[in-house]
């Protein structure tokens, strides 16, 4: 319990949060941390859902969507931040140590989801109804902006959510190749076997998470308003198969 | 073992045949791992989802906790048990399983759940108690989507096993973690590659063993008849 005393102490201190000497504070960190999470899903969610798009609407290629996403499944997060340290390093790539290692290996697992997600949500998209609207005369370009979009979003925002989530959560390795982030102080904690630094970092990694979990829950609420009807939520349920591995 | 041997961006082949044991025990440790998790997950999983499935209540609190243990960040969990159970293999194992219980809990009722209502009905009608039912007849049913379960759960754990490393256990992860801190690309390669290499064979494996022991579904693959639709009866509950 005197390990807690002290973590609450620490929390309560100014310099925790402002900083002090060479320590920005936690603030800075979580803007850190966020700032490059962010980015990274963004950028990911900007290259890969156009590809998911024409994946999922000429069904084209459907073989090397799985393939990604059964990959990058398998792949281990934190491998995949070994390869790109040694990467950059190997490259020289000039920039804060550790910052394109952890943004390339955060934007590289954001990829599989939004890909997933984008390509089988266009692709679930009723036959029928899409047929309809071929019979009514809309354009391709229509089909797969007012019909499969539309119909497919809760499956994409689910997408990005789920990879936001595991960016999140894997920045926090961001700190093993001397990056920040919040990461830094569990591993600091963990370096210096100082306990107080350890969980006080463990409890703020935990809550980003938990947090940005629960934004985007909100925000896909938002998103898909119709899927407050009865005959909707039955589809919200089965996208209870969408789990990914936690990171 | 020297593995600042080198610092350029080649493989150094013969390190690995000179580290062939240290590889192949690491490559052990990683399995252990996994399959210890895995088999507490399931321990602890049965019950609580079968107390689930027959109290429908319990569910959203069971998932809701085990949700939240889901969405903390793995380096997290291990510092949160760190101060109590130090380096040890309890501290891994004890964040390990506790990935795994979300996973698992949910395909086990989800499976339950996707029981057909009349086959439950003749069931009953032949004077299964409702202990025969659930071994008997409903667990069996509910093996294909309980493998499913297993085959995410211990793929996601073999790829958590690496981020151990950190906590001074990480199987093949600790190759990877010295390979970052000497700047050694075969090491961080080795360890990488291992890793993938397992998760995807124990993923095949998996589904060799649920073909075997589930041959009367094997048809219905076969078919591709439309899967049941048993997440939807489960509720709103996502991810």
């Amino acid at each position: 319990m005197d390990q807690l005393t002290a973590v609450w102490e620490w929390f309560m201190m100014e310099s925790t949060w402002r900083g002090s000497g060479i320590d920005p504070g936690i603030l800075v960190r979580v803007y850190e941390h966020m700032s490059m999470s962010l980015q990274a899903v963004a950028l990911a969610a900007l290259l890969v859902l156009p590809i998911g798009l024409y994946i999922g609407h000429t069904r084209r290629w459907e073989f090397a969507a799985i393939s990604i996403g059964n990959f990058g499944r398998a792949l281990p997060s934190f491998g995949i931040l070994g390869i790109t340290f040694f990467i950059t390093t190997a490259l020289d790539v000039p920039g804060i140590l550790g910052f394109w290692a952890t943004f390339t290996a955060l934007f590289l697992l954001a990829i599989p989801p939004i890909l997933t997600n984008t390509y089988v949500g266009i692709k679930g998209v009723d036959a029928d109804t899409i047929e309809a609207a071929r019979g009514m005369g809309m354009t391709e370009r229509e089909i797969l902006t007012r019909l499969e979009i539309p119909l497919a979003a809760p499956l994409i925002v689910a997408g990005i959510r789920l990879a936001t989530v595991q960016v999140v959560a894997t920045a926090t390795l961001g700190a093993v190749v001397a990056w920040g982030g919040l990461g830094r102080y569990i591993v600091d904690g963990l370096a210096r076997g100082n306990d107080v630094l350890l969980l006080g970092g463990a409890i703020l990694v935990a809550l980003l998470a938990i947090v940005t979990e629960v934004a985007f829950g909100v925000l896909e609420r938002i998103a898909a308003p119709r899927l407050t009807s009865q005959k909707k939520r039955v589809v919200a349920g089965s996208r209870s198969g969408q789990l990914g591995p936690a990171a | 073992m020297n593995l600042a041997q080198a610092d350029r961006p080649t493989i150094k082949w013969s390190w690995i045949g000179d580290n062939s044991d240290k590889i192949f025990a690491r490559f052990i440790e990683h399995i252990e791992l996994t399959v210890l998790a895995v088999a507490i997950g399931l321990l602890i999983s049965v019950p609580l989802a079968i107390y689930a499935y027959r109290h429908r209540w319990f569910y959203t609190p069971l998932t809701s906790v085990t949700g939240i243990l889901y969405t903390i960040p793995s380096l997290a969990l291990f510092a949160f048990l760190l101060p109590y159970t130090g380096l040890t293999v309890q501290t891994a194992e004890i964040g390990l399983v506790g990935y795994t219980l979300l996973i698992l809990i949910r395909n086990i009722v989800a499976g339950l759940a996707g029981v057909p209502p009349d086959v439950r009905e003749a069931a009953r009608g032949m004077g299964f108690s409702s202990g025969q039912m659930l071994w008997r007849v409903e667990m069996p049913l509910a093996l294909p989507v309980i493998m499913a379960g297993v085959r995410l759960a211990t793929v996601t754990t073999v790829g958590l096993v690496t981020v151990t490393a950190l906590i001074g256990k990480g199987g093949l992860g600790f190759f990877i973690l010295s390979g970052m801190r000497t700047d050694f690309i075969t090491a961080i390669l080795v360890g990488s590659i291992l890793s993938l290499v397992l998760a995807v064979t124990v993923d095949g494996l998996l589904v060799y063993l649920e073909r075997r022991i589930t041959p009367w579904s094997r048809s219905r693959a076969g078919q591709r008849r439309p899967a049941p639709k048993t997440q939807s009866s489960i509720g709103p509950r996502v991810a």
